[in-house]
């Protein structure tokens, strides 16, 4: 027979934990006889009286809790004194709280959820990147929703996270879907064979909507943040988004979304993209697609032909057969544009385009580039003017609300509609505005409730224009799905019953307003 | 390659409390973190905290290890002027960072005069007033002193005193005992009753305490604390339960050592001041903390004190330095017959508990006092909760029931107050700000920005001209 001490100096231990500690080691049955007491003198007497005070526990203190057993080897000893460890540590609460207080840092928050994986940071452009370093140092990917984030903060964020092997989606990333689930403002899409890599939070919604409502779902799609193409970031997340989908087994197509990226990253975007047996879609918007040609890219036009690609290749389909529906789609919107254009006088001239999405915005100026008459924007792209002033619209004028200068001190238009409201009445006021078009963004982060704040505005152009005896035809996409909490079905059909023209995507709309204008001439 | 595809998402949102929500609804495990910006963000200062993070923390560690490795024992009793390193016949200490005669508040002013009129040095208010201008007496704080006083926290030279001993690192510290509540001189009140029972504590509480430790030997009061604070204390603004097991431990030798009558009126002075315990735990906080100090690179608080004009403190690794910035009016419940107009600026040595991870940082375990700070118990939990955000460590023998047992918070972080903007808690009884008229409240505060903002600044000098 053995007796074996086990001292553990300064650790404070209440009289009902320990007496729940030596209960354990009793319920063991392998041990003869055993405590765990704090070395007071009277325990240590205690202890002396049955045998078990070990020459060790003589020099405990008040302070310092004493463990002895008795037992038949050193094999039986080194088990029991495992499992008293064991019961040791879960009898320490350290770090466990039982108040209601959130944590005032990512430090305290990983002590509450050890294993996150994901840091969501929306705080101050100034303080943001600072948040998403100390994410990055513990093992947490990024998404960085924040805007206002300098260039060479987003340079060294990502490439630390490149070595570590972790994404930072971002700065100023709105939308994501990660493992099904939609962040900040994203869609409730199926889950599926297509991974997305998007530098375009509008257009990373359309495309995933648009992939959804065809009956295919989305793997993954990553959020870059729009600076991540440009030739300063050479599009490090963007070609990390891109080996990730590569490597994911649930990804069997990769779909990729970007204003035109700098032509560096294009070509290492290509050399990428030929190295991946997947099939690879591209929609570069606005882009010189000269250099995308040798490429084994599908390169897409327009959004909607990017989701239809992405969808048929994920059936194993042929790609003509998107081509073959987009030709059958051209030619109902000229017969619909044939009739709306015969309702308009002859005074009406312009289309006038708000939207809330920024990447609808490029998208729609793209269908303009060659119009006869000049086209205005707050944010040209290509042939389109920048317009003297953002609060006036002049010719065919493209807006996005969603820049700076719409935005101060206000939600983002795809939350609070009052600003495109007021461009709408103003707009139908116009006696040369033919065509408005808009857009409406379902999904998390959005306006919850669309109807409520849109319907009212567009009865009131239709008495406007009725009673001056004119029509102005309102054309709007509705982004979204059937599982969105605004529900996409819904919306559409409230908005048709009061006369709007809605499109399945802003592709089509943009086109059917572009064919109201030519058959108008 | 990123596992984020393999592994269940968890989110960690820190901002907008709507995509915490979102996920929520998704039933996604996530936590939301409630962000402040930091109070300084001079991104020059914090590279040079960041490139000698390493340093600093092992410093932190090793300031924190001697905190809690304290052993702090009340081993005796003396006169001020037998023990306290530095007393002078002509010195007074005095609460919180240094202050001069001219600055002093009323209640310190109040204070001094009673001090003077005891010592002898003067007979009225007046006499008092003019030997106190004179420059003949000095004026120190007490902890430059190895010493702690209670809101004013007048020690003179004839004042008896106890004496704590860390066992563990060998250094002692010093102070007096608590005088009971009303017109008090701590508060600021130097009438003939203040002095007479200075006097009689003097003459029959200090001899017959004196001579019952002696008996005793030594009295552990980490184990008292410890006790205290699962009966209810924070050992700051509650010390009925402190108070009431140091009762028991001396009571047998009070009534063996001294004559019936004088065993009487000791008991029965102890007996009727809850907070008889009060300078006991600021004098265990101060021998704890004082063995932590001079570590160098360290961001560890060991002194957060005031003076009623001003709220300083130090740090383990600038020295002896102090840092200040104006003291706050607390927010507290009044007397009846008094209101926030009436109160001084926070004083007093006792925010030495909170730094030692009493007082306000444990004010979970004292849902008795809630009424100061909100209330319900669940605020008390919280204003503990905060803490653990600024401190480097948990109390290894403090231990919070409510909490499941968890250590207390101990060691402020300069680093971490600047970062998450949290100010630490603290308890506090308030003294009226006009000289003699003694405490008209009880409350909390937090503590104000400046002395942390230029403790982190000085400590960033320091690292980046090493």
């Amino acid at each position: 027979m053995m007796v074996t001490g086990i001292l553990k100096r300064g650790e404070y231990f209440d009289s009902v934990s320990l007496m729940l500690i030596a209960k354990k080691i009793s319920e063991l049955e392998i041990g003869l006889d055993s405590a765990a007491v704090m070395g007071t003198p009277e325990n240590k007497s205690m202890l002396q009286t049955s045998g078990l005070l070990t020459d060790e526990l003589q020099n405990a203190g008040d302070m310092d809790l004493m463990i002895a057993y008795k037992c038949n080897s050193q094999n039986e000893s080194d088990l029991i004194s495992k499992k008293i460890n064991e019961f040791l540590k879960k009898s320490d609460n350290t770090n466990k709280s039982s108040g209601s207080l959130n944590p005032s840092s990512l430090e305290s928050a990983i002590k509450i959820l050890p294993d996150a994986n994901l840091a969501m940071i929306s705080v101050a452009g100034k303080y943001a990147g600072d948040e998403a370093m100390k994410a990055l140092q513990n093992g947490l990917n990024v998404m960085l929703f924040s805007d206002n984030v300098s260039i060479e903060k987003e340079i060294e964020l990502k490439k630390f996270a490149k070595e570590k092997g972790l994404f930072v989606m971002g700065p100023d990333c709105g939308t994501a879907i990660i493992n099904g689930v939609p962040l900040a403002f994203a869609n409730v899409v199926n889950r599926g064979n297509i991974g997305l890599v998007a530098a375009s939070g509008t257009g990373l919604q359309e495309v995933s909507c648009l992939i959804s409502n065809s009956g295919c779902g989305i793997s993954q799609a990553i959020g870059t943040g729009g600076r991540d193409v440009k030739k300063e970031i050479g599009g490090i997340m963007f070609l990390e988004g891109i080996k990730a989908l590569a490597e994911d087994k649930n990804t069997e197509v990769i779909l990729l979304v970007s204003k035109p990226p700098a032509d560096e990253v294009i070509i290492k975007i290509i050399e990428l993209v030929n190295k991946i047996e997947k099939p690879v879609v591209g929609v570069f918007l606005n882009a010189s697609i000269d250099l995308l040609k040798q490429s084994k890219i599908n390169i897409a036009k327009t959004l909607e032909e990017g989701a239809l690609l992405a969808v048929t290749l994920s059936r194993g389909e042929n790609i003509e057969k998107v081509y073959n529906d987009l030709e059958s789609q051209y030619s109902k919107l000229q017969t619909l544009a044939e009739k709306e254009s015969a309702k308009l006088n002859k005074t009406q001239k312009y289309v006038r385009a708000l939207f809330s999405g920024g990447t609808f915005c490029d998208e729609t100026q793209m269908f303009f580039q060659n119009m006869s008459e000049e086209v205005f924007s707050n944010t040209p792209v290509g042939k389109v003017k920048k317009l003297k002033d953002v609060w006036k619209s002049e010719k065919h004028t493209i807006i996005d609300l969603g820049d700076d200068e719409f935005t101060v001190g206000k939600p983002h238009p795809m939350i609070d509609y009052s600003t495109r409201n007021k461009r709408i009445l103003a707009e139908a006021n116009d006696l040369e505005t033919a065509v408005i078009l808009l857009d409406i963004v379902l999904g998390y982060g959005s306006n919850m409730n669309p109807l409520t704040d849109i319907i009212p505005v567009i009865k009131e152009v239709k008495k406007l224009t009725s009673q001056q005896k004119r029509y102005i035809p309102i054309i709007c996409s509705v982004t979204g799905t059937e599982e969105d909490p605004q529900n996409r079905t819904t919306v559409a059909a409230a908005l048709k019953a009061e006369g709007v023209l809605i499109m399945e995507s802003n592709a089509a709309a943009s086109k059917l307003a572009k064919f109201i204008i030519e058959k108008k001439r | 390659m990123n596992k984020l595809f393999e592994s269940e998402l968890k989110v960690i949102n820190i901002g907008l409390k709507s995509f915490k929500e979102t996920l929520d609804e998704q039933k996604v495990s996530s936590a939301q973190v409630d962000w402040k910006p930091p109070l300084i963000s001079d991104t020059l200062m914090l590279d040079v905290i960041r490139k000698n993070s390493d340093k600093i923390e092992t410093a932190n560690k090793e300031a924190v290890k001697r905190i809690l490795n304290s052993k702090p024992f009340l081993v005796g009793m003396e006169k001020a002027i037998d023990v306290i390193p530095g007393m002078e016949k002509n010195l007074l200490l005095h609460a919180g960072p240094p202050v001069t005669w001219d600055k002093m508040c009323g209640p310190m002013k109040g204070a001094v005069i009673g001090a003077l009129i005891y010592e002898g040095f003067a007979k009225t208010y007046d006499e008092a007033e003019k030997v106190a201008a004179s420059g003949e007496i000095e004026f120190s704080p007490c902890h430059e002193h190895a010493t702690v006083g209670p809101m004013a926290g007048i020690v003179s030279p004839s004042m008896p005193v106890f004496i704590l001993e860390n066992e563990e690192f060998g250094n002692k510290a010093f102070c007096t005992m608590n005088e009971g509540l009303g017109k008090v001189l701590r508060y600021g009140a130097y009438d003939e009753s203040v002095i007479e029972r200075l006097r009689w504590m003097e003459n029959v509480l200090y001899p017959s305490l004196k001579k019952a430790i002696e008996k005793i030997g030594k009295i552990d009061l980490k184990n008292i604390i410890a006790q205290a604070l699962h009966m209810g204390d924070e050992v700051h603004n509650r010390n009925r339960a402190a108070t009431s097991l140091l009762y028991r431990t001396l009571a047998p030798e009070i009534v063996n050592q001294n004559e019936k009558e004088n065993a009487i009126s000791v008991l029965n002075f102890i007996n009727s001041n809850d907070h008889f315990f009060l300078n006991l735990s600021m004098g265990v906080s101060k021998v704890s903390l004082d063995a932590a100090r001079n570590i160098e690179n360290s961001s560890i608080v060991v002194v957060m004190a005031r003076n009623g004009t001003e709220f300083g403190i130090q740090l383990s690794g600038t020295g002896d330095k102090w840092f200040t910035g104006v003291s706050p009016i607390p927010e507290a419940l009044y007397f009846t017959g008094y209101t926030k107009d009436d109160a001084n600026p926070d004083i007093g040595d006792s925010s030495i508990t909170e730094t030692n991870g009493l007082g306000g940082f444990a004010i979970a375990a004292s849902p008795a006092i809630v009424q100061f700070v909100g209330g319900s118990a669940n605020d008390a939990v919280n204003y503990t909760l905060k803490m653990y955000e600024i401190t480097a460590a948990e109390n290894n023998i403090y231990k919070i029931p409510y909490l499941n047992f968890r250590g207390t918070p101990t060691g402020i972080d300069v680093i971490k107050v600047i970062e998450k903007n949290i100010l630490p808690f603290i308890d506090t009884g308030v003294a009226h700000k006009n000289a003699g008229i003694g405490q008209i409240g009880a409350g909390v505060l937090e503590a104000p920005a400046d002395p942390f903002k230029n403790a982190f600044i000085g400590f960033a000098n320091q690292l980046k001209n090493n």
